[in-house]
Protein backbone atom coordinates (compact mmCIF):
# COMPACT_ATOMS: atom_id res chain seq x y z
CA UNK A 1 0.00 0.00 0.00
CA UNK A 2 3.08 2.47 0.60
CA UNK A 3 4.24 3.30 -2.84
CA UNK A 4 0.88 3.70 -4.32
CA UNK A 5 0.56 7.42 -2.59
CA UNK A 6 3.74 8.04 -4.43
CA UNK A 7 2.85 6.52 -7.90
CA UNK A 8 0.29 9.22 -7.36
CA UNK A 9 2.21 12.06 -6.81
CA UNK A 10 4.55 11.09 -9.26
CA UNK A 11 1.98 10.79 -11.77
CA UNK A 12 0.85 14.41 -11.07
CA UNK A 13 4.16 15.69 -11.30
CA UNK A 14 5.04 13.81 -14.67
CA UNK A 15 1.45 15.72 -16.01
CA UNK A 16 2.40 18.97 -14.52
CA UNK A 17 6.28 19.09 -16.40
CA UNK A 18 5.06 20.93 -19.20
CA UNK A 19 1.96 23.56 -17.70
CA UNK A 20 2.49 25.58 -21.39
CA UNK A 21 1.34 22.00 -23.43
CA UNK A 22 -1.69 21.81 -21.35
CA UNK A 23 -2.73 25.85 -20.92
CA UNK A 24 -2.49 25.45 -24.99
CA UNK A 25 -5.50 22.45 -24.58
CA UNK A 26 -7.17 24.54 -21.78
CA UNK A 27 -7.26 27.42 -24.74
CA UNK A 28 -9.10 24.40 -27.40
CA UNK A 29 -11.68 23.16 -24.91
CA UNK A 30 -12.40 27.02 -24.38
CA UNK A 31 -12.98 27.31 -27.69
CA UNK A 32 -15.18 24.39 -28.42
CA UNK A 33 -16.73 25.56 -25.37
CA UNK A 34 -17.70 28.53 -26.88
CA UNK A 35 -19.08 26.94 -30.58
CA UNK A 36 -21.04 24.45 -28.68
CA UNK A 37 -22.52 27.29 -26.52
CA UNK A 38 -23.81 28.65 -29.12
CA UNK A 39 -25.37 26.02 -30.32
CA UNK A 40 -26.76 25.02 -27.67
CA UNK A 41 -28.00 28.70 -26.86
CA UNK A 42 -29.77 28.47 -30.02
CA UNK A 43 -31.72 25.02 -29.22
CA UNK A 44 -32.87 26.35 -26.38
CA UNK A 45 -33.77 30.12 -27.87
CA UNK A 46 -36.03 27.83 -29.76
CA UNK A 47 -37.14 25.15 -27.35
CA UNK A 48 -37.01 26.99 -23.83
CA UNK A 49 -36.65 24.27 -21.01
CA UNK A 50 -35.82 21.70 -22.95
CA UNK A 51 -35.10 18.64 -20.92
CA UNK A 52 -35.92 20.29 -17.69
CA UNK A 53 -32.81 22.66 -18.42
CA UNK A 54 -32.75 26.20 -19.06
CA UNK A 55 -30.73 27.99 -21.31
CA UNK A 56 -27.79 28.84 -18.39
CA UNK A 57 -28.26 25.35 -17.60
CA UNK A 58 -27.20 23.91 -20.79
CA UNK A 59 -24.72 26.60 -21.11
CA UNK A 60 -22.84 25.73 -17.92
CA UNK A 61 -23.32 22.15 -18.67
CA UNK A 62 -21.61 22.45 -22.42
CA UNK A 63 -18.36 24.66 -19.96
CA UNK A 64 -18.30 21.74 -17.44
CA UNK A 65 -18.12 18.99 -20.30
CA UNK A 66 -14.94 20.98 -21.87
CA UNK A 67 -13.59 21.39 -18.28
CA UNK A 68 -13.75 17.61 -17.60
CA UNK A 69 -12.25 16.59 -21.23
CA UNK A 70 -9.12 15.96 -20.10
CA UNK A 71 -9.60 15.15 -16.11
CA UNK A 72 -11.97 12.34 -16.99
CA UNK A 73 -9.91 11.81 -20.73
CA UNK A 74 -12.87 11.48 -22.45
CA UNK A 75 -11.03 10.81 -25.91
CA UNK A 76 -9.28 7.74 -24.02
CA UNK A 77 -5.79 6.52 -24.04
CA UNK A 78 -3.56 5.20 -21.19
CA UNK A 79 0.58 4.64 -21.47
CA UNK A 80 0.16 0.92 -20.33
CA UNK A 81 -1.63 0.20 -23.87
CA UNK A 82 1.70 1.30 -25.12
CA UNK A 83 3.80 -0.84 -22.35
CA UNK A 84 2.01 -4.14 -23.62
CA UNK A 85 2.39 -3.60 -27.17
CA UNK A 86 6.26 -3.56 -26.79
CA UNK A 87 6.98 -5.51 -23.73
CA UNK A 88 7.49 -3.41 -21.00
CA UNK A 89 4.38 -4.33 -19.05
CA UNK A 90 6.61 -7.32 -18.26
CA UNK A 91 8.06 -5.02 -15.64
CA UNK A 92 4.69 -3.83 -14.21
CA UNK A 93 3.80 -6.89 -13.85
CA UNK A 94 7.39 -7.82 -11.17
CA UNK A 95 5.73 -4.92 -8.93
CA UNK A 96 5.12 -5.73 -5.48
CA UNK A 97 2.04 -3.94 -6.23
CA UNK A 98 -1.23 -5.01 -8.56
CA UNK A 99 -1.05 -3.70 -12.16
CA UNK A 100 -4.57 -2.14 -11.83
CA UNK A 101 -3.78 -0.61 -8.25
CA UNK A 102 -0.27 0.98 -9.67
CA UNK A 103 -1.90 2.37 -12.86
CA UNK A 104 -5.23 4.04 -10.83
CA UNK A 105 -3.06 5.15 -8.79
CA UNK A 106 -0.71 6.58 -11.25
CA UNK A 107 -4.07 8.06 -13.58
CA UNK A 108 -5.50 9.58 -10.41
CA UNK A 109 -2.18 12.05 -10.65
CA UNK A 110 -2.36 12.82 -14.45
CA UNK A 111 -6.32 13.60 -13.36
CA UNK A 112 -5.54 15.81 -10.45
CA UNK A 113 -2.96 17.47 -12.90
CA UNK A 114 -5.41 17.79 -15.55
CA UNK A 115 -8.02 19.33 -12.88
CA UNK A 116 -5.40 22.03 -12.15
CA UNK A 117 -4.52 22.94 -15.18
CA UNK A 118 -7.08 22.04 -18.20
CA UNK A 119 -10.62 22.52 -15.68
CA UNK A 120 -10.10 26.09 -14.77
CA UNK A 121 -9.81 27.99 -17.94
CA UNK A 122 -13.24 26.92 -19.91
CA UNK A 123 -15.39 27.70 -16.79
CA UNK A 124 -14.08 31.11 -15.84
CA UNK A 125 -14.64 32.04 -19.39
CA UNK A 126 -18.01 30.76 -19.91
CA UNK A 127 -18.45 32.26 -16.58
CA UNK A 128 -17.22 35.55 -17.91
CA UNK A 129 -19.05 35.65 -21.20
CA UNK A 130 -22.47 33.79 -20.69
CA UNK A 131 -25.45 32.96 -18.23
CA UNK A 132 -23.46 30.64 -15.65
CA UNK A 133 -24.56 28.20 -12.70
CA UNK A 134 -22.12 28.37 -9.84
CA UNK A 135 -23.20 25.54 -7.63
CA UNK A 136 -23.70 26.06 -3.95
CA UNK A 137 -21.75 24.89 -0.67
CA UNK A 138 -23.64 21.83 -0.58
CA UNK A 139 -23.63 20.95 -4.08
CA UNK A 140 -19.80 21.47 -4.56
CA UNK A 141 -18.99 19.29 -1.78
CA UNK A 142 -21.32 16.29 -3.60
CA UNK A 143 -19.52 17.24 -7.13
CA UNK A 144 -16.52 16.94 -5.00
CA UNK A 145 -17.34 13.68 -4.45
CA UNK A 146 -18.98 13.24 -8.08
CA UNK A 147 -15.88 13.93 -9.54
CA UNK A 148 -13.74 10.89 -7.72
CA UNK A 149 -16.29 8.53 -9.01
CA UNK A 150 -15.91 10.05 -12.73
CA UNK A 151 -12.35 9.48 -12.29
CA UNK A 152 -12.41 6.19 -11.42
CA UNK A 153 -15.46 4.85 -13.69
CA UNK A 154 -12.97 6.96 -16.73
CA UNK A 155 -10.05 4.77 -15.61
CA UNK A 156 -11.90 1.19 -15.07
CA UNK A 157 -12.66 1.95 -19.03
CA UNK A 158 -9.88 3.00 -20.28
CA UNK A 159 -8.10 0.25 -18.62
CA UNK A 160 -9.71 -2.28 -19.75
CA UNK A 161 -9.75 -0.62 -23.39
CA UNK A 162 -5.78 -0.91 -22.61
CA UNK A 163 -6.04 -4.70 -21.57
CA UNK A 164 -7.32 -5.84 -24.65
CA UNK A 165 -4.18 -5.07 -26.05
CA UNK A 166 -3.14 -8.57 -24.90
CA UNK A 167 -5.13 -10.51 -26.86
CA UNK A 168 -5.23 -7.88 -30.28
CA UNK A 169 -1.62 -6.89 -29.91
CA UNK A 170 -2.75 -3.39 -30.91
CA UNK A 171 -5.36 -1.36 -28.73
CA UNK A 172 -5.76 1.44 -31.59
CA UNK A 173 -9.14 0.15 -33.41
CA UNK A 174 -10.66 -0.85 -29.56
CA UNK A 175 -9.60 2.39 -28.57
CA UNK A 176 -11.03 4.48 -31.06
CA UNK A 177 -14.33 2.54 -30.79
CA UNK A 178 -14.35 3.20 -26.83
CA UNK A 179 -13.95 6.85 -28.05
CA UNK A 180 -17.39 6.97 -29.99
CA UNK A 181 -18.78 5.26 -26.78
CA UNK A 182 -17.52 7.63 -24.32
CA UNK A 183 -17.87 11.38 -26.37
CA UNK A 184 -21.77 10.37 -27.26
CA UNK A 185 -22.81 8.48 -24.54
CA UNK A 186 -21.62 10.75 -21.81
CA UNK A 187 -23.13 13.88 -23.04
CA UNK A 188 -19.86 15.45 -24.63
CA UNK A 189 -21.87 15.78 -27.92
CA UNK A 190 -25.07 16.85 -26.60
CA UNK A 191 -26.39 16.50 -22.97
CA UNK A 192 -28.03 13.04 -22.49
CA UNK A 193 -31.41 14.86 -21.62
CA UNK A 194 -31.75 16.17 -24.96
CA UNK A 195 -31.37 12.36 -25.77
CA UNK A 196 -35.19 11.37 -26.76
CA UNK A 197 -37.75 8.67 -25.08
CA UNK A 198 -36.60 5.32 -24.31
CA UNK A 199 -33.01 5.83 -26.23
CA UNK A 200 -32.22 8.75 -23.78
CA UNK A 201 -33.06 6.44 -20.67
CA UNK A 202 -30.85 3.58 -21.74
CA UNK A 203 -28.13 6.05 -22.34
CA UNK A 204 -28.37 7.32 -19.11
CA UNK A 205 -27.60 3.80 -17.29
CA UNK A 206 -24.76 3.42 -19.39
CA UNK A 207 -21.25 3.90 -17.79
CA UNK A 208 -20.68 6.63 -19.38
CA UNK A 209 -22.59 8.96 -18.44
CA UNK A 210 -20.96 8.88 -14.73
CA UNK A 211 -18.38 10.82 -16.18
CA UNK A 212 -19.65 13.73 -17.14
CA UNK A 213 -23.48 13.60 -17.61
CA UNK A 214 -23.86 12.94 -13.41
CA UNK A 215 -21.22 15.11 -12.38
CA UNK A 216 -22.64 17.73 -14.35
CA UNK A 217 -26.25 17.15 -12.87
CA UNK A 218 -24.79 16.85 -9.65
CA UNK A 219 -22.77 20.76 -10.06
CA UNK A 220 -26.61 22.10 -11.43
CA UNK A 221 -28.06 20.73 -8.34
CA UNK A 222 -30.91 18.98 -10.50
CA UNK A 223 -32.81 16.88 -7.59
CA UNK A 224 -33.31 16.78 -3.87
CA UNK A 225 -30.61 15.23 -1.52
CA UNK A 226 -31.92 11.96 -2.21
CA UNK A 227 -31.25 12.07 -5.97
CA UNK A 228 -28.28 13.29 -5.14
CA UNK A 229 -27.38 10.29 -3.35
CA UNK A 230 -28.68 7.99 -5.71
CA UNK A 231 -26.36 9.54 -8.57
CA UNK A 232 -23.48 8.89 -6.57
CA UNK A 233 -24.53 5.52 -5.69
CA UNK A 234 -24.91 4.98 -9.63
CA UNK A 235 -21.01 6.12 -10.30
CA UNK A 236 -20.20 4.14 -7.29
CA UNK A 237 -21.92 1.24 -8.63
CA UNK A 238 -20.75 1.25 -12.14
CA UNK A 239 -16.51 2.15 -10.56
CA UNK A 240 -16.63 -0.50 -8.69
CA UNK A 241 -18.23 -3.09 -11.21
CA UNK A 242 -15.82 -2.15 -13.63
CA UNK A 243 -12.88 -2.03 -11.42
CA UNK A 244 -13.83 -5.25 -10.42
CA UNK A 245 -13.95 -6.54 -14.17
CA UNK A 246 -9.95 -5.23 -14.68
CA UNK A 247 -9.24 -6.96 -11.87
CA UNK A 248 -10.51 -10.19 -13.64
CA UNK A 249 -9.61 -8.87 -16.88
CA UNK A 250 -6.02 -8.58 -15.49
CA UNK A 251 -5.54 -12.37 -13.68
CA UNK A 252 -6.54 -14.18 -17.52
CA UNK A 253 -4.06 -11.35 -18.73
CA UNK A 254 -0.96 -12.57 -16.73
CA UNK A 255 -2.23 -15.98 -17.79
CA UNK A 256 -2.16 -15.02 -21.43
CA UNK A 257 1.05 -13.13 -21.78
CA UNK A 258 4.54 -14.66 -23.07
CA UNK A 259 7.41 -12.33 -22.90
CA UNK A 260 9.59 -12.54 -25.48
CA UNK A 261 13.24 -12.29 -23.96
CA UNK A 262 16.33 -10.92 -25.56
CA UNK B 1 6.23 9.15 -53.53
CA UNK B 2 3.36 10.78 -51.24
CA UNK B 3 1.63 8.00 -52.72
CA UNK B 4 4.79 5.10 -51.48
CA UNK B 5 5.00 6.35 -48.62
CA UNK B 6 1.59 6.08 -47.70
CA UNK B 7 0.93 2.82 -48.82
CA UNK B 8 4.08 1.70 -46.62
CA UNK B 9 2.06 2.83 -43.42
CA UNK B 10 -0.93 1.76 -45.27
CA UNK B 11 0.27 -1.87 -44.80
CA UNK B 12 2.04 -1.21 -41.57
CA UNK B 13 -1.68 -1.24 -40.23
CA UNK B 14 -2.87 -3.92 -42.15
CA UNK B 15 -0.52 -6.36 -39.76
CA UNK B 16 -3.20 -5.87 -37.53
CA UNK B 17 -6.61 -6.80 -39.42
CA UNK B 18 -9.09 -6.55 -36.78
CA UNK B 19 -7.96 -3.51 -34.84
CA UNK B 20 -7.47 -2.09 -38.41
CA UNK B 21 -11.05 -2.90 -38.92
CA UNK B 22 -12.41 -1.37 -35.60
CA UNK B 23 -10.34 1.91 -36.37
CA UNK B 24 -11.74 2.34 -39.81
CA UNK B 25 -15.48 1.96 -38.50
CA UNK B 26 -14.54 4.04 -35.34
CA UNK B 27 -13.05 6.41 -37.22
CA UNK B 28 -16.36 6.95 -39.57
CA UNK B 29 -18.65 6.76 -36.35
CA UNK B 30 -16.96 9.51 -34.86
CA UNK B 31 -17.37 12.01 -38.10
CA UNK B 32 -20.72 10.88 -38.35
CA UNK B 33 -21.55 11.75 -34.39
CA UNK B 34 -21.50 15.21 -35.45
CA UNK B 35 -24.43 14.74 -37.94
CA UNK B 36 -26.24 12.97 -35.61
CA UNK B 37 -25.90 15.32 -32.81
CA UNK B 38 -27.48 17.34 -35.49
CA UNK B 39 -30.57 15.17 -36.08
CA UNK B 40 -31.04 15.42 -32.74
CA UNK B 41 -31.42 19.08 -32.21
CA UNK B 42 -33.52 19.14 -35.16
CA UNK B 43 -35.77 16.31 -34.01
CA UNK B 44 -36.52 19.46 -30.80
CA UNK B 45 -37.47 22.14 -33.18
CA UNK B 46 -38.26 22.65 -36.84
CA UNK B 47 -35.91 25.34 -37.14
CA UNK B 48 -32.97 26.56 -35.34
CA UNK B 49 -31.75 29.98 -35.74
CA UNK B 50 -33.80 30.26 -39.19
CA UNK B 51 -32.20 27.27 -40.58
CA UNK B 52 -34.01 23.61 -41.23
CA UNK B 53 -32.55 20.40 -40.85
CA UNK B 54 -31.59 19.82 -44.48
CA UNK B 55 -29.64 23.26 -44.71
CA UNK B 56 -27.69 22.62 -41.78
CA UNK B 57 -26.77 18.76 -42.68
CA UNK B 58 -25.87 20.76 -46.09
CA UNK B 59 -23.31 22.92 -44.28
CA UNK B 60 -22.38 19.87 -42.20
CA UNK B 61 -21.73 17.77 -45.59
CA UNK B 62 -19.57 20.35 -47.63
CA UNK B 63 -17.65 21.11 -44.04
CA UNK B 64 -17.02 17.75 -42.86
CA UNK B 65 -16.40 16.31 -46.69
CA UNK B 66 -13.79 19.69 -46.94
CA UNK B 67 -12.01 18.60 -43.69
CA UNK B 68 -11.80 15.03 -44.15
CA UNK B 69 -9.90 15.27 -47.20
CA UNK B 70 -7.35 17.90 -46.36
CA UNK B 71 -7.13 15.56 -43.19
CA UNK B 72 -6.61 12.74 -45.20
CA UNK B 73 -4.00 14.27 -46.91
CA UNK B 74 -2.33 16.41 -44.43
CA UNK B 75 -3.86 15.81 -41.28
CA UNK B 76 -0.74 15.02 -39.49
CA UNK B 77 1.36 17.59 -40.41
CA UNK B 78 0.61 19.36 -37.06
CA UNK B 79 1.87 16.32 -35.46
CA UNK B 80 5.59 18.49 -36.39
CA UNK B 81 6.21 19.08 -32.33
CA UNK B 82 6.37 16.08 -31.32
CA UNK B 83 9.34 15.17 -34.25
CA UNK B 84 10.94 18.53 -33.14
CA UNK B 85 10.93 18.29 -29.65
CA UNK B 86 12.09 13.74 -30.36
CA UNK B 87 14.35 14.82 -32.70
CA UNK B 88 13.28 12.36 -35.20
CA UNK B 89 12.74 16.05 -37.76
CA UNK B 90 16.72 15.87 -37.87
CA UNK B 91 16.39 11.60 -39.78
CA UNK B 92 13.84 13.37 -42.07
CA UNK B 93 15.55 16.33 -43.32
CA UNK B 94 18.52 14.27 -44.28
CA UNK B 95 16.31 11.98 -46.66
CA UNK B 96 15.72 12.80 -50.00
CA UNK B 97 11.92 13.73 -49.86
CA UNK B 98 10.42 17.11 -48.40
CA UNK B 99 9.73 16.52 -44.65
CA UNK B 100 6.57 17.51 -44.99
CA UNK B 101 5.41 14.93 -47.55
CA UNK B 102 7.18 12.53 -44.89
CA UNK B 103 5.38 13.98 -41.57
CA UNK B 104 1.80 14.19 -43.73
CA UNK B 105 2.20 10.37 -44.93
CA UNK B 106 2.86 9.26 -41.14
CA UNK B 107 0.97 6.61 -40.28
CA UNK B 108 -1.41 7.22 -43.02
CA UNK B 109 -3.94 4.39 -42.44
CA UNK B 110 -7.44 3.72 -43.97
CA UNK B 111 -8.47 4.90 -41.03
CA UNK B 112 -8.31 8.68 -42.39
CA UNK B 113 -10.79 7.81 -45.38
CA UNK B 114 -12.98 6.50 -43.22
CA UNK B 115 -13.74 10.19 -42.04
CA UNK B 116 -15.10 10.61 -46.03
CA UNK B 117 -17.52 7.90 -45.31
CA UNK B 118 -20.13 9.91 -43.33
CA UNK B 119 -19.49 13.64 -44.84
CA UNK B 120 -20.00 11.97 -48.70
CA UNK B 121 -23.33 10.58 -47.12
CA UNK B 122 -24.48 13.10 -45.31
CA UNK B 123 -23.71 15.81 -48.17
CA UNK B 124 -25.58 12.97 -50.72
CA UNK B 125 -28.87 12.81 -48.51
CA UNK B 126 -28.94 16.58 -47.93
CA UNK B 127 -28.92 17.74 -51.54
CA UNK B 128 -32.02 16.33 -53.25
CA UNK B 129 -33.79 17.71 -50.07
CA UNK B 130 -32.39 21.23 -50.24
CA UNK B 131 -35.11 24.14 -51.64
CA UNK B 132 -32.80 25.78 -53.87
CA UNK B 133 -33.12 26.72 -57.21
CA UNK B 134 -30.75 24.37 -59.24
CA UNK B 135 -29.20 26.37 -61.84
CA UNK B 136 -26.14 25.18 -63.81
CA UNK B 137 -24.06 27.49 -62.17
CA UNK B 138 -25.28 26.55 -58.34
CA UNK B 139 -24.96 22.40 -59.18
CA UNK B 140 -21.32 23.54 -60.59
CA UNK B 141 -20.67 25.18 -56.74
CA UNK B 142 -20.91 22.26 -55.27
CA UNK B 143 -17.68 20.26 -56.49
CA UNK B 144 -16.16 23.96 -56.57
CA UNK B 145 -16.73 24.83 -52.68
CA UNK B 146 -15.91 21.21 -51.70
CA UNK B 147 -12.31 22.09 -53.73
CA UNK B 148 -11.66 25.27 -52.07
CA UNK B 149 -13.17 24.35 -48.83
CA UNK B 150 -10.31 21.18 -49.06
CA UNK B 151 -7.31 23.93 -50.11
CA UNK B 152 -8.25 25.74 -47.05
CA UNK B 153 -7.90 23.66 -44.36
CA UNK B 154 -4.62 21.87 -46.32
CA UNK B 155 -3.31 25.23 -45.98
CA UNK B 156 -4.27 25.80 -42.06
CA UNK B 157 -2.89 22.35 -41.22
CA UNK B 158 0.16 23.27 -42.88
CA UNK B 159 0.21 26.66 -41.15
CA UNK B 160 -0.48 25.35 -37.78
CA UNK B 161 2.10 22.69 -38.30
CA UNK B 162 4.34 25.25 -39.66
CA UNK B 163 4.00 27.29 -36.28
CA UNK B 164 5.14 24.36 -34.83
CA UNK B 165 8.44 25.31 -36.38
CA UNK B 166 8.39 28.36 -33.74
CA UNK B 167 6.12 27.35 -30.70
CA UNK B 168 6.67 23.52 -30.04
CA UNK B 169 3.82 23.20 -27.46
CA UNK B 170 1.16 25.29 -30.17
CA UNK B 171 -0.19 21.67 -30.93
CA UNK B 172 -3.10 22.08 -28.37
CA UNK B 173 -3.93 25.18 -29.73
CA UNK B 174 -3.89 25.31 -32.58
CA UNK B 175 -6.15 22.24 -32.62
CA UNK B 176 -8.70 25.22 -31.95
CA UNK B 177 -8.24 26.46 -34.97
CA UNK B 178 -8.15 23.22 -37.27
CA UNK B 179 -10.95 20.95 -35.81
CA UNK B 180 -12.44 23.81 -33.95
CA UNK B 181 -12.50 25.24 -37.60
CA UNK B 182 -14.26 22.25 -38.70
CA UNK B 183 -16.51 22.31 -36.59
CA UNK B 184 -17.59 25.49 -36.64
CA UNK B 185 -18.14 25.77 -40.12
CA UNK B 186 -20.83 22.72 -39.85
CA UNK B 187 -23.45 24.97 -38.16
CA UNK B 188 -24.84 27.98 -39.64
CA UNK B 189 -22.73 31.30 -38.52
CA UNK B 190 -26.45 33.25 -37.30
CA UNK B 191 -26.39 30.83 -34.62
CA UNK B 192 -22.95 32.47 -33.08
CA UNK B 193 -22.11 36.26 -31.88
CA UNK B 194 -21.38 38.46 -34.66
CA UNK B 195 -17.50 39.01 -33.54
CA UNK B 196 -17.21 35.34 -33.43
CA UNK B 197 -18.22 35.72 -37.57
CA UNK B 198 -16.14 38.57 -38.33
CA UNK B 199 -13.34 36.73 -36.78
CA UNK B 200 -14.11 33.33 -38.49
CA UNK B 201 -15.19 35.58 -41.89
CA UNK B 202 -11.80 37.75 -41.74
CA UNK B 203 -9.06 36.51 -39.52
CA UNK B 204 -9.41 32.68 -40.34
CA UNK B 205 -11.26 32.55 -43.26
CA UNK B 206 -13.47 29.84 -42.58
CA UNK B 207 -16.60 31.40 -43.80
CA UNK B 208 -14.87 30.69 -47.53
CA UNK B 209 -14.97 26.89 -46.74
CA UNK B 210 -19.00 26.70 -46.81
CA UNK B 211 -20.63 29.70 -45.67
CA UNK B 212 -20.43 31.69 -48.51
CA UNK B 213 -20.81 29.58 -51.37
CA UNK B 214 -23.43 28.19 -49.50
CA UNK B 215 -25.16 31.49 -49.28
CA UNK B 216 -25.44 31.54 -53.28
CA UNK B 217 -26.91 28.05 -53.55
CA UNK B 218 -29.13 28.92 -51.05
CA UNK B 219 -29.55 32.21 -52.02
CA UNK B 220 -30.29 34.07 -49.23
CA UNK B 221 -28.72 37.37 -47.70
CA UNK B 222 -25.75 37.72 -46.10
CA UNK B 223 -26.05 38.39 -42.46
CA UNK B 224 -23.03 40.25 -42.22
CA UNK B 225 -23.86 42.66 -45.71
CA UNK B 226 -20.61 41.88 -47.64
CA UNK B 227 -20.75 42.11 -51.28
CA UNK B 228 -21.98 38.92 -53.55
CA UNK B 229 -18.54 38.78 -54.67
CA UNK B 230 -17.63 37.38 -51.69
CA UNK B 231 -19.48 34.28 -52.85
CA UNK B 232 -17.61 33.08 -55.64
CA UNK B 233 -14.33 34.28 -53.39
CA UNK B 234 -13.46 31.03 -51.74
CA UNK B 235 -10.97 29.56 -54.99
CA UNK B 236 -8.95 32.58 -54.49
CA UNK B 237 -9.14 32.92 -50.65
CA UNK B 238 -7.90 28.91 -51.04
CA UNK B 239 -5.19 29.82 -53.52
CA UNK B 240 -4.39 33.04 -50.87
CA UNK B 241 -4.50 30.38 -47.63
CA UNK B 242 -2.01 27.95 -49.62
CA UNK B 243 0.41 30.61 -50.60
CA UNK B 244 0.43 32.17 -47.37
CA UNK B 245 0.96 28.21 -45.66
CA UNK B 246 4.19 27.49 -47.95
CA UNK B 247 5.49 30.83 -46.87
CA UNK B 248 5.37 29.78 -43.26
CA UNK B 249 6.30 26.36 -44.05
CA UNK B 250 9.57 27.28 -45.43
CA UNK B 251 10.13 30.00 -43.17
CA UNK B 252 9.80 27.71 -40.30
CA UNK B 253 12.16 25.33 -42.15
CA UNK B 254 14.70 27.84 -42.47
CA UNK B 255 14.52 28.53 -39.24
CA UNK B 256 14.87 25.04 -37.37
CA UNK B 257 18.47 24.77 -35.88
CA UNK B 258 17.58 21.10 -34.47
CA UNK B 259 17.02 20.56 -30.40
CA UNK B 260 19.76 20.49 -27.84
CA UNK B 261 22.08 17.67 -26.42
Amino acid sequence: MGVLPWVCLYGYRRHTAYPLASVAEAVTNTVFGFIRAYVLLALWDARPGLGGYDAADAVTFCFLTQALIGPVQIFGGMELSRRIRDGDVAIDLHRPVGLQAWWLADDLGRAAAALLLRGGPPLLAGALVFPFRWPGPAASAAFAVSLVLAFLVGFALRYLVALGAFWLHDDRGLSTVATVMSLFFSGMILPLVVFPGAFGDVAAALPWSALVQVPADVWLGRGAGADVAAALAFQAGWAALLLACGALLTRAARRKLVVHGG
Amino acid sequence: MYALLAWTWVRAAAQYPVSLGLMVVATAAITGLDALAIVLLFAHAESIAGFRAEEVLFLYGTSALSFALSDCVLGTADRLGEHVRNGTLDAMLVRPVSPLVQVATEEFTPRRVGKLVPAALVLAFALPRLEADWTPGRAAMIPLMVAAGTAIFAGLWVMVGAAQFFLVESHGATKAITYGGAFLTQYPPTMFARDLVRGATFVVPLAFVNWQPALYVLDRPDPLGLPDAARFASPAVALAVCAAAALAWRAGLRRYRSTGS
